[in-house]
């Protein structure tokens, strides 16, 4: 998702397709040829992510149960499973908790990582190469190795933020156990989302920041404007595009968030800690209702299709406009 | 430049006071977000005393290498390790054949339908993996597919093959037409031109999207959690994460585990992490 649509070489090659073509000759292993290419491609994301998605809308439809699973074979429910859905003022409340807790994590990712990336700026080129060193090594950590640290981290008995709090003087910490209360016990695995986040937003927005035109913000700056003014006027403007899909890429993660919940708490959640991807595959996985469970997914699906149409729509449209000439 | 040579005249004294402030957080913010890492290591290195003492000891004195011992001992690691290395490299090698010869395909041809399959590998990106869970799970359950490492392998191949692609596709657009027009003019075929001349040239692309491939099937938990139920048929991270006993987790050989089990991802991580971020802002800036 990441690649550049290089319009220019595009527009340069097209002629020497049809050169290429009449050099070959043999026109009609030519037009197959390139269906021949995709087709594993194909198959493989049709039978593995399309079909997939398509039983999954099916199936929310199901009564699916212990039953149903030995016989391979749902029972017809129509819209139950949602209506059940919808009346339930449980899971209303997982709805907004995921809501308010992607909110968080994504405003907090890219803050700290906007401020990050302005700060790299502003340091040694030495200790800026450390920082990024840091968070290149922050990046690659496995996410289950990631949540073990912070678990032990966190640890009620021996755990150093514990200790580091109560020496500070911020409080008796002694055997504070932080997932007692689900407020404290999702700020910490926020903090370990956060933390996982934050390498890829910096060093994307870094490397946007090098591009900002250093003459613009110089004639900003002699016409008076202040670090603020610079960065609302000019820096925003021109990251804008980095912005839009650093916002996305993060709310698409965040929102489906489950390991760092799951493992967190040991694959025991109370259900105070119940977000969608963790109450979709409870209720498919452990209550063995998978009807119920693909509806859930079916709601996450369509919120976050509707979160992110923007982008979705604009990249594509950039994706395929790019290739126009072809 | 005058501009700028003006606003330093003008105030030398709190630029001075900046710069110290500035670097002063960054190494703030270098040991932030570093120190869980060190403290996993430390941790590792440290014996059960000295890990379970009520003032942590902030180096580890008296290193051992019992914790590691400890792990590798545990009942089902190397099978983990193994199960880990074969999905792995299996889900590499299929992802790279697959993705190299449709990236081929958009990026050499022009054939109706291409817009759609394009159109394809963007969207299917933008769905929410972990909803996939459930329908994959059955369908490779009626199948007779799941506590089977293929079953993974196809998973995972598809999970990674849209983003391959793309990125794929960016390589081989960058190399020049005429390489292979050359190879054809001298008798080559058109399959014999892509082979020779241009899967040599987009090496350094098949390497980055390889490490991109391993990276995220070496990580990845949910799916190898829900399609492999036996121990002995667990992954890496599968294992680690089920990494307790009767006794509360024993942290010595839990952060040693965890320690092994990032070591070849951060090794191959240094070497991709340039290249797809100036890919990514590349991207974006030009839209």
């Amino acid at each position: 998702m990441c690649a550049a649509t290089n319009t220019d070489t595009l527009l340069r090659e097209e002629p020497r397709h049809r050169v290429l073509g009449l050099i070959a000759g043999r026109r009609l292993r030519k037009r197959a040829a390139p269906y021949f290419l995709v087709a594993p491609a194909v198959a493989a994301i049709a039978a593995i992510l399309a079909y997939p998605l398509c039983l999954l809308a099916v199936l929310s439809l199901q009564h699916y149960g212990i039953r149903q699973l030995f016989a391979h074979q749902g029972v017809w429910v129509g819209i139950d499973n949602y209506w059940s859905l919808l009346g339930d003022a449980a899971f209303r409340a997982v709805v907004l908790r995921t809501l308010i807790f992607t909110f968080a994590n994504v405003a907090a990712t890219l803050v700290l990582g906007t401020l990050i990336a302005l700060l790299m700026e502003r340091v040694l080129p030495v200790l800026r190469l450390v920082v990024m060193a840091g968070l290149v090594l922050v990046w690659a950590t496995p996410v289950v190795v990631a949540v073990d640290m912070w678990q032990w981290m966190f640890d009620y008995e021996f755990g150093i933020v514990n200790y580091a709090l109560t020496h500070a003087g911020l409080g008796n910490f002694i055997h504070h156990s932080w997932f007692d209360n689900p407020i404290q016990g999702f700020t910490v695995i926020g903090i370990v989302i956060v933390w996982g986040a934050i390498p890829f937003v910096t060093v994307t927005l870094y490397a946007g920041l090098t591009q900002v035109p250093r003459e613009i913000v110089e004639a900003a700056e002699v016409d008076g404007a202040g670090p603020l003014q610079v960065f609302r006027y000019v820096t925003v403007p021109v990251l804008r595009p980095i912005f839009v899909i650093l916002a996305t890429l993060s709310t698409i993660w965040d929102f489906q968030a489950f390991n760092q919940v799951w493992i967190m708490l040991n694959a025991r959640p109370s259900a105070d800690y119940m977000v969608m991807g963790v109450y979709s595959f409870v209720q498919a996985f452990k209550v063995s209702q998978y009807g119920e469970g693909a509806a859930i997914a079916v709601v996450m699906v369509v919120v976050l299709l509707l979160a992110t149409a923007f982008y979705i729509r604009s990249y594509l449209r950039q994706a395929v406009g790019g290739l126009e000439g072809a | 430049m005058i501009g700028r040579a003006w606003i330093q005249r003008r105030r030398p004294a709190s630029r001075q006071g900046q710069a110290v402030l500035w670097n002063a957080l960054a190494a703030l913010v270098f040991l932030v977000m570093v120190f869980p890492i060190y403290w996993m290591i430390a941790t590792s290195f440290k014996s059960g005393r000295d890990i379970l003492s009520l003032t942590p000891q902030w180096f580890p004195i008296h290193p051992t290498l019992a914790n590691y011992e400890d792990a590798w001992h545990k009942p089902f690691f190397l099978n983990a390790v193994l199960n880990s290395v074969q999905v792995v490299g299996t889900t590499v090698l299929i992802t790279l054949a697959l993705a190299f010869l449709a990236a081929v395909a958009i990026a050499r041809y022009n054939f109706g339908g291409r817009k759609a399959f394009i159109v394809l590998v963007i969207g299917v990106q933008m769905v929410p993996l972990n909803a996939l869970i459930i329908p994959i799970y059955l369908l490779l359950d009626g199948a007779g597919q799941t506590d089977r490492l293929p079953g993974v392998v196809v998973t995972y191949l598809a999970f990674v093959l849209p983003f391959v692609i793309w990125t794929l596709r960016g390589f081989i657009a960058n190399v020049p037409i005429d390489l292979e027009e050359q190879a054809m003019i001298d008798g080559c075929s058109r399959g014999g031109a892509f082979l020779r001349i241009l899967l040599p040239l987009v090496a350094p692309g098949l390497v980055a999207t390889a490490i991109y491939a391993f990276i995220q099937a070496w990580n990845e938990y949910i799916v190898a959690y829900v399609l492999l139920p036996t121990n002995e048929n667990q992954t890496l991270t599968v294992w680690l994460a089920g990494f307790t006993t009767n006794h509360g987790p024993q942290w010595g050989p839990l952060m040693a585990a965890a320690t092994l089990t990032s070591l070849p991802v951060v090794a191959f991580f240094i070497v991709i992490q340039k290249r797809v971020v100036a890919n990514l802002s590349a991207g974006a800036v030009k839209g």
